[in-house]
C-alpha cells in the first residue's frame, strides 16, 4: 500500500498507467490494427455522423461555458461536474435510443440530455437552481430527468441506477415493449453492491438493459488501481453469464457499434450487456478540483486522444465536412449557448415556500405544467434528429 | 355473512384484489413465488397470476426496491417484499435517497409498496424482530402504515398500492394469525394518515399502533374493573403521515396522554407525537406526555430477556396508574 500511494502522489512525473498496467494493456487492445480498416457491424448514418459531432460539440461547448465562465462568476450556486473528453459515450449511446427507451445517465452525461431533445437553456436554469429548470431548483447539475423523454433523474449515490433499470426493463418485457433501458456508471459506480444486484437480475431474466461503464480512470481522487483488481471491467460479464467488451470510448465508431449491437441484442430478447468505454476525466472531479493527483502527462497523453478532433479528423477524412461547415456548426452552436445561458439567467428562482411542495404527490402540483412546457421544446427538438425514432 | 378471516389473509386479499382489478400491480420478492412466502402470505398467487406478476427474487433487497422504483416509473404498481422487515436495511439508500426524494425532485409519481413482517414475540432474535417505523420516520416522502385490525390490514393495503407515494406497510407478525374477524366483502379502503378510536375513555389517551393496540386494549379492560380509570385507545394506524387532528382531540378530552409502542424508546415516533401534544396541546394536559416503549436494546432472543424487552399490558397499566395520580 505505501509504495503505491508514493507513487500516486509523483506528479507529474509518471503516466497514471505506470499506477495500473493493467488498465494500459486493456486500453491497448480497444486501438485499431495498424493496418488495414476496422469494419464495424453497426455503424451512423451519414445524417448521423454530422449528428453526432455537432452533439458532442454542444456538450463540451455548454459544458465550458458552466464550467469557465458561468461558475467562475459565481452565477451557478452548486457543484459543477462535466464530462470533457467523454462526450463520445453519452452522445454515441443516446443516438440509439428510440422512443419508449429510458436511461439513466448520471453527472457526466451532458450528451444523453441534449440528444433527447433537453434543450441548453433548461440546463443553464436547472444549474442556476432556477423554478424553470428541470428539477425546478430542487437539486443542481444533472440531477434531473423526465420520463416522458426517457431520462430518470439520477441521485449521488451512482450504482443506484442499476437495480432501478433492471425494474425499468423489466416493466418493458411485462408489458411485452421492445424497448431498452441504459444504465450508466463510471468504474466507481461498479464497486458498489448495487451495480452488481442489478446486473444480476438482469441477467437471470434476459432483461433489456446495457450497462455502460465510463472508465475515466478516477472516481474523485481514486485511481483505477485502488478501485479494483481486474485487467477490464468487462470481465465481469462472465460472472453474470452475459457478454461483455472493452471498448476505446472516445472512438466514435468504437461506441456507436458496440452499443448497437448491445442493443440489438437487448431488443431481440437476450438480455443485458456490459460495455466498458475505457476514456478519461479531463478534469477534476468538480469544478473546484485542481486534479493535482493526476500526472501532468497523462493530461497531455489523452488530449490527443480526444473524441471531438478524432471525429473531426475522420469526417473531414471522409470529406463529410469542410473548413467551412465547421465553422458555421461551432457558430451556429455558439449562438445557442449564449442565448441558453441568458434566458436561463432571466428566469426567476423559485420562491421560498416552494421548498415545502411536493413532498408527496400533489395533482395540483406545478410539475405539472412545467413538464408539459417542457414537452413541446423536447418534441421540437428530438423531431430535428435523424434518429431511428 | 362472510367466514371471518385472519390478518394474514386479510394482507393477502388486499393485495389479490388490487392484482385481479389492476394489471399493472406485481409482486418481487424473496421465496414469494414457488414457497409463497416465508409466512406464506403471497400463497397461491404465483398460480394464479403467473410469473411475470409474482418474481422470486435473488437475496437482494436493494434491488427488489429499487427494481419496484423502476417498474414504477413505468407505470406498474410493484409490491416489494422484505421475508422480515429488518431486512428492508440492506435498501436503505433506495427507499430514503431514491424512492421517498423522487416526486419532489423530479415530479414523478412512484407508487411502491414495500411490506414486510415486523415486531418481535415470536422469538425472532434481533434480526427477525425488528420494528424499523423509527429508521424511516425521519425520511420525508415515505409513508409508513401499520394495521392492528383485520379491517384496517385489508383497507390499508389497498390503500398504499393505489397511492402514488412510496409506502412501507408493515405487518406486526405477531397477529398474522392470532386475530380474526369478519369484514364486509365490497371493495374498501381505509385512507392513510387517518387515525381512529379504539375504544373511548375519558381518563387518559393512550396513542399506539400495531399490535400494541391489543395490549393497551387489554390493559384498558383491566383498569376499568380494577381501577374505574377509563382509557381512550387512538389506533395511529399511520405513522407518517400521522393523524395530528385525533390525537389532539383525544387529549382535548383526557387531558392526560400515552404513548405506546414497541419500537425502541429513543428516536422512536413517540417522541414526535409526545412533542406534539406539547407544543400544540399544553394547554389541555394536567399532567406530563409518557412513553412506553421498548428499552434501547437490540431484540433479544431468549424468552425472558424479549419479554423483558417488549411493552406490554402490564407495563402500560404501571405507567397509567403512576399518570393517574399525577
Amino acid at each position: 500500500m505505501g509504495a503505491k500511494k508514493a507513487k500516486t502522489t509523483q506528479k507529474g512525473e509518471v503516466s497514471v498507467y505506470a499506477l495500473n498496467p493493467r488498465l494500459k494493456k486493456a486500453f491497448e487492445a480497444t486501438l485499431e490494427p495498424p493496418k488495414g480498416k476496422k469494419t464495424y457491424e453497426i455503424s451512423p448514418t451519414k445524417e448521423q455522423k454530422i449528428e453526432i459531432l455537432r452533439y458532442m460539440k454542444l456538450t463540451r461547448s455548454i459544458e465550458d461555458r458552466i464550467e469557465q465562465k458561468l461558475y467562475r462568476q459565481g452565477k451557478i450556486v452548486g457543484g459543477v461536474y462535466v464530462g470533457r473528453g467523454q462526450e463520445a459515450i453519452s452522445v454515441c449511446t443516446a443516438m440509439h435510443m428510440k422512443k419508449g427507451d429510458v436511461a439513466s445517465p448520471t453527472h457526466r452525461d451532458m450528451g444523453i440530455f441534449l440528444v433527447r431533445g433537453v434543450p441548453p437553456r433548461r440546463v443553464i436554469a436547472q444549474y442556476m437552481g432556477r423554478r424553470n429548470g428541470l428539477a425546478r431548483g430542487r437539486d443542481g447539475n444533472l440531477h434531473m430527468g423526465y420520463m416522458n423523454i426517457g431520462l430518470i433523474s439520477p441521485i449521488s449515490h451512482l450504482g443506484f441506477n442499476a437495480p432501478v433499470i433492471s425494474g425499468v426493463t423489466l416493466a418493458m418485457k411485462q408489458k411485452g415493449l421492445k424497448n431498452v433501458g441504459f444504465c450508466m456508471n463510471g468504474e466507481g459506480a461498479t464497486s458498489r453492491g448495487d451495480w452488481h444486484e442489478g446486473i444480476n437480475f438482469c441477467s437471470i431474466h434476459k432483461l433489456p438493459a446495457i450497462f455502460i461503464i465510463n472508465n475515466n480512470q478516477f472516481s474523485y481522487s481514486t485511481p483505477t488501481s485502488l478501485s479494483y483488481n481486474a485487467e477490464k471491467l468487462s470481465d465481469r460479464a462472465v460472472g453474470y453469464g452475459i457478454p461483455g467488451e472493452t471498448i476505446d470510448g472516445n472512438d466514435v465508431y468504437q461506441m456507436f457499434d458496440s452499443v448497437g449491437r448491445a442493443v440489438k441484442r437487448a431488443r431481440d430478447g437476450k438480455g443485458p450487456t456490459i460495455i466498458e468505454c475505457i476514456t478519461f476525466r479531463m478534469t477534476g472531479h468538480s469544478a473546484h478540483d485542481d486534479a493535482g493527483y493526476v500526472p501532468g502527462k497523462h493530461f497531455e497523453d489523452w488530449k490527443k486522444k480526444d473524441p471531438i478532433e478524432r471525429w473531426v479528423k475522420t469526417l473531414k477524412a471522409e470529406k463529410l465536412i469542410t473548413d467551412a461547415i465547421l465553422k458555421k456548426m461551432d457558430s451556429e452552436i455558439n449562438e445557442e449557448i449564449i442565448a441558453a445561458a441568458d434566458w436561463g439567467e432571466a428566469q426567476a428562482l423559485p420562491e421560498p415556500e416552494e421548498c415545502l411542495e411536493d413532498v408527496y404527490y400533489n395533482q395540483e402540483s406545478k410539475w405539472f405544467a412545467l413538464k408539459e412546457e417542457i414537452k413541446e421544446e423536447t418534441d421540437a427538438r428530438a423531431n430535428n434528429l435523424s434518429r431511428s425514432d | 355473512m362472510p367466514e371471518p378471516i385472519t390478518y394474514l389473509e386479510a394482507i393477502k386479499q388486499g393485495m389479490w384484489e388490487e392484482m385481479e382489478r389492476d394489471e399493472s400491480v406485481f409482486i418481487l420478492g424473496e421465496d414469494v413465488g414457488v414457497y409463497g412466502g416465508a409466512f406464506r402470505v403471497t400463497e397461491g398467487m404465483l398460480e394464479r397470476f403467473g410469473e411475470m406478476r409474482v418474481i422470486d427474487t435473488p437475496i437482494s433487497e436493494s434491488l427488489i426496491v429499487g427494481a419496484a422504483s423502476g417498474a414504477a416509473l413505468m407505470g406498474m404498481k410493484p409490491i416489494a417484499e422484505m421475508q422480515f422487515i429488518d431486512f428492508i436495511s440492506c435498501a436503505f439508500d433506495q427507499i430514503t435517497n431514491f424512492a421517498a426524494t423522487c416526486f419532489y425532485r423530479c415530479g414523478e409519481p412512484l407508487p411502491i409498496v414495500i411490506r414486510g413482517p415486523a415486531g418481535g414475540g415470536t422469538h425472532g432474535g434481533p434480526f427477525h424482530s425488528k420494528n424499523v417505523e423509527s429508521i424511516f420516520f425521519n425520511t420525508p416522502g415515505l409513508k409508513i402504515v401499520q394495521p392492528a385490525t383485520v379491517y384496517d390490514a385489508k383497507g390499508l393495503m389497498k390503500s398504499a398500492i393505489r397511492d402514488p407515494n412510496p409506502v412501507i406497510y408493515l405487518e406486526h407478525k405477531l397477529l398474522y394469525r392470532r386475530i380474526k374477524d369478519t369484514i364486509p366483502e365490497d371493495d374498501f379502503t381505509v385512507p392513510i394518515g387517518e387515525a381512529r378510536i379504539a375504544r373511548g375513555g375519558r381518563d387518559i389517551s393512550v396513542i399506539t399502533y400495531g399490535a400494541m393496540v391489543w395490549s393497551a386494549l387489554e390493559a384498558a379492560e383491566k383498569l376499568s374493573k380494577e381501577d374505574g380509570i377509563e382509557l381512550e385507545v387512538v389506533d395511529l394506524r399511520s405513522i407518517l403521515p400521522y393523524d395530528k387532528d385525533m390525537i389532539l382531540d383525544s387529549v382535548k378530552r383526557t387531558n392526560r396522554a400515552i404513548i405506546l409502542h414497541e419500537a425502541t424508546l429513543t428516536g422512536g415516533p413517540g417522541g414526535e407525537f409526545a412533542s406534539f401534544i406539547a407544543e400544540n396541546g399544553f394547554d389541555y394536559l394536567d399532567a406530563p406526555v409518557v412513553r412506553v416503549a421498548a428499552p434501547d436494546t437490540p431484540v433479544p432472543y431468549s424468552p425472558p430477556l424479549e419479554n423483558f424487552f417488549l411493552p406490554n399490558a402490564e407495563r402500560l397499566i404501571k405507567a397509567v396508574r403512576k399518570l393517574a395520580e399525577y
